[in-house]
């Protein structure tokens, strides 16, 4: 068992919480993730590992009640109970060097992972450029501590109550047009974001990068649950990944797979709404 | 729970009295449930026998003095003696018999492919054809009898300590066999698992109605109560890096199997409703996704499901598509009925059930509808050439043969190959095809020193017995080396 040593919400439905797997932690490089299962019947869901500390044996995750898992996990978990399983740390690390300037792209949920990359390349000698991009104010969180471990942070909100008004796309072509020579580009973020900032970094000649989180069941690559088309071949984004050369992904198939349990998804959530309004009622 | 045996009542031998064997007779055949009823439940096909069918059984058997099955047996279970305890009521001891030569006899009872083996080699079946002993239903038998009524613990003592610390990597039949008998040998042993739960391909791959869990786990006690210390959630190369593990043990033990699934590389693969065979049974046993109530684990119910493959995997998953309620499920194998390499039993109880075996058939490419869900395999038919190097005639594809099979479910089976994780992570590991790990056959020692390899890993996806033969001489082995590290008789791989 994996004991929750604190839980906090960040904004509404973000959760941060920190979890004892002193294995993980003590070996835990920037870009992978964990696998976490609530309990003994419950789902293998994969989570990027947001930080670590060896020292105490500590991963930090931070995660969006999405899901029958995320929700049960966010509504039932709490600071002294323990998670059944946490397997990790999973995937190929971020590949880190001194490349000259990083932009290191977040959006939404996507902040947290970029925090041990950002830290990473900047203790690798490279000038950290970040973009972090929230809905709104009220859904902020940890562009602070991006701060501590960036060079420069440019915050983007969709309805501009914070910071550049705009897409994190929109911060990316600004900071192009101020004339910053990039010499890579990290996005981590909602699959629609990351193959925007593909999309735009195309024609620029800048090698682009981007984290997958497909569906996973062991997450070492045992069941291909998660391939997926990367420049013409397949791969398994547990174990070739999760990071891929953004320009080389077949987004339209991702996109296809994200779906593929949607529909059992949205049944799991529904049941597990009318047992719990069952169980009120029977309380009352 | 207390149990009285009363062996004269059971039709056995009395104790100072002499078997007359019935050989003559015909084999005992097991209880099975109904094929109509079954496809509705996940529960175990085969029944097992009842104390007066195994004793009535076992009384068949002549206990050869030179025994052939016990030759034809890839651990060389002394199968006479287990029957004559069994013949005398001694079903207990019959049990702990078994467990000196197989740390898992509940498990290879069921799922052990004896027709091929001990049953083929009995000598029963020169003089009544077709009628050799069920040794496989008699060691399920006797083993499921002492799981049942104590707990399945040992009954032996290991040998005292030897102060050497061992590690074996993956709890599958392999890694249990070789850590029971290292444990019983003396040494400190750490298995580490990188699922949530021990028993590997046991677990993940072997369905319910094959092999219950609970039987699994039962043999995964056992192996505990020997003084195997086994953690799960430990992925070697990445939770424990190989490093650590070479730093901290004296001698290693791979047996991570072959779980990477091999896929046809054909257009529409990735298209969603197409599954490995691994992510198929991962999701279904494993996770119990047939589990409605409780799983939290969804599987996609087929309603016409293709199954590409006709090996152990494939009756596997093509009659867990049958118990999700699919209306159509069939296999489609490129060469003939002859070659399909399932086994007898299984392809009768699979057919019985209801699933549809397409021969001389090979899909090409599968065709999705507008949300990315596959709607139809393209299929096209094969006849057979010249042997191939398999020694199978090999299939040619025929021209203009194409046609649509429609289907909302594929399940690629056509094998799996060990994964890369731990020789991508131990410089110096050699391998052959990119991931299976080269050892010595008689050492099982590897390429890099103190690290010894067996099963699944080094031979690609095997049967349950053979990988548990490797792990069990894999320990003697091992055991030597601990002993007298300098010796020069084990040359690597």
């Amino acid at each position: 068992m994996y004991p929750i040593t604190s839980k906090r919400t960040l904004a509404k439905g973000v959760i941060e919480m920190t979890v004892q797997a002193p294995r993980v932690a003590a070996h835990h490089k920037p870009g992978q993730f964990v696998i976490v299962m609530n309990d003994e019947h419950g789902e293998r869901i994969p989570l990027t590992i947001a930080d670590s500390d060896a020292k105490k044996g500590e991963i930090t995750l931070v995660f969006l009640e999405v899901g029958k898992t995320t929700i049960q996990l966010g509504e039932d978990f709490n600071a002294g109970d323990a998670l059944f399983a946490v397997v990790g740390p999973l995937g190929t690390p971020t590949h880190v060097e001194k490349f000259g300037t990083v932009v290191v792209i977040g959006g939404g949920l996507g902040v947290a992972p970029i925090y041990p990359i950002c830290k990473g390349l900047k203790e690798a000698g490279n000038r950290v450029v970040a973009v972090v991009g929230y809905r709104s104010k009220d859904l902020m969180f940890w562009h602070d501590r991006i701060a501590s471990v960036s060079d420069e942070v440019l915050v983007t909100t969709d309805d501009g109550s914070f910071g550049m008004k705009g897409f994190v796309t929109d911060g990316l072509e600004k900071l192009r047009d101020g004339g910053l020579k990039m010499d890579r580009i990290i996005a981590i973020g909602p699959p629609v974001m990351m193959r925007a900032v593909s999309e735009k970094t195309k024609d620029w000649g800048v090698s682009t990068w981007v984290s997958l989180n497909t569906i996973m069941i062991d997450g070492t690559g045992m069941c291909g649950g998660c391939r997926v088309h990367i420049g013409g071949e397949t791969k398994f984004v547990c174990v070739d990944g999760p990071d891929f050369d953004a320009h080389k992904v077949d987004w339209g198939e991702m996109f296809a797979r994200m779906k593929g349990y949607a529909k059992e998804e949205r049944m799991a959530i529904e049941a597990d709404h009318k047992c719990k309004l069952a169980l009120e009622a029977l309380r009352r | 729970m207390a149990e009285t045996i009363d062996i004269v009542k059971l039709g056995g031998v009395k104790e100072g009295e002499r078997k007359k064997p019935r050989s003559k007779e015909k084999r005992l055949e097991i209880a099975c449930q109904n094929p109509k009823e079954r496809i509705h439940n996940y529960n175990e096909v085969a029944l097992g026998y009842s104390p007066e069918e195994a004793v009535t059984e076992s009384m068949r058997c002549l206990e050869c003095p030179k025994p052939r099955c016990m030759v034809a047996c890839p651990v060389h279970i002394d199968i006479p003696t287990f029957i004559g305890l069994i013949s005398r009521g001694k079903f207990h001891e019959a049990a702990e018999d078994i467990r000196k030569y197989n740390a898992l006899p509940a498990v290879c009872g069921r799922v052990c492919p004896q027709e091929n083996l001990c049953e083929a080699a009995c000598i029963i079946n020169d003089t009544n054809a077709h009628n050799p002993i069920a040794i496989g239903r008699l060691e399920r038998f006797s083993a499921d009898y002492h799981l049942l009524h104590s707990e399945g613990e040992r009954a032996a003592q290991n040998k005292p300590s030897t102060g050497y610390k061992v590690c074996v990597i993956g709890s599958g039949p392999s890694g249990l066999s070789c850590a029971a008998d290292l444990a019983k040998m003396g040494h400190k042993v750490d298995l580490f698992e990188a699922l949530h739960k021990p028993g590997g391909v046991m677990m993940y791959g072997i369905p319910e109605f094959r092999l219950p869990k609970a039987i699994v786990q039962k043999e995964v006690n056992y192996v505990r109560s020997l003084g195997v210390n086994i953690e799960c959630n430990v992925v070697v190369g990445r939770t424990l890096p190989v490093k650590d593990v070479l730093e901290g043990y004296e001698a290693v033990y791979v047996a991570s199997g072959a779980g990477y699934p091999n896929m046809m590389g054909i257009p529409g693969e990735n298209l969603n409703g197409v599954y490995s065979a691994n992510e198929f049974l991962t999701r279904v046993n494993l996770m119990q996704a047939w589990n409605e109530g409780t799983a939290g684990t969804p599987v996609r119910k087929p309603r016409r499901c293709v199954v590409v493959g006709a090996g152990f995997t494939a009756f596997d998953v093509v009659r867990i598509a049958l118990r999700l309620g699919a209306e159509e499920a069939r296999i489609v194998y490129r060469r003939s009925r002859e070659e399909m390499p399932g086994r007898g039993e299984e392809i009768e109880h699979a057919e019985e059930e209801g699933a549809i075996i397409t021969v001389l058939t090979n899909p090409v490419n599968y065709l999705g509808d507008e949300n990315g869900f596959v709607r139809a395999a393209v299929v096209q038919k094969m006849e057979l050439g010249e042997p191939d190097s398999s020694g199978r005639r090999r299939p040619i594809p025929v021209k203009g043969s194409e046609y649509e099979i429609p289907c909302d479910t594929v399940v690629v089976s056509i094998g799996q190959t060990p994964n890369v994780l731990i020789p991508s992570n131990m410089p110096g590991l050699a391998t052959k095809w990119g991931s299976i790990i080269k050892a010595n056959r008689e050492t099982y020692m590897t390429t890099v020193p103190k690290v010894f390899a067996g099963g699944d890993a080094i031979t690609g996806a095997a049967t349950v017995i053979l990988a548990t033969r490797a792990g069990r001489e894999a320990a003697r082995s091992m055991d030597a080396y601990l002993r007298d590290p300098a010796r020069a008789w084990y040359s690597p791989a």
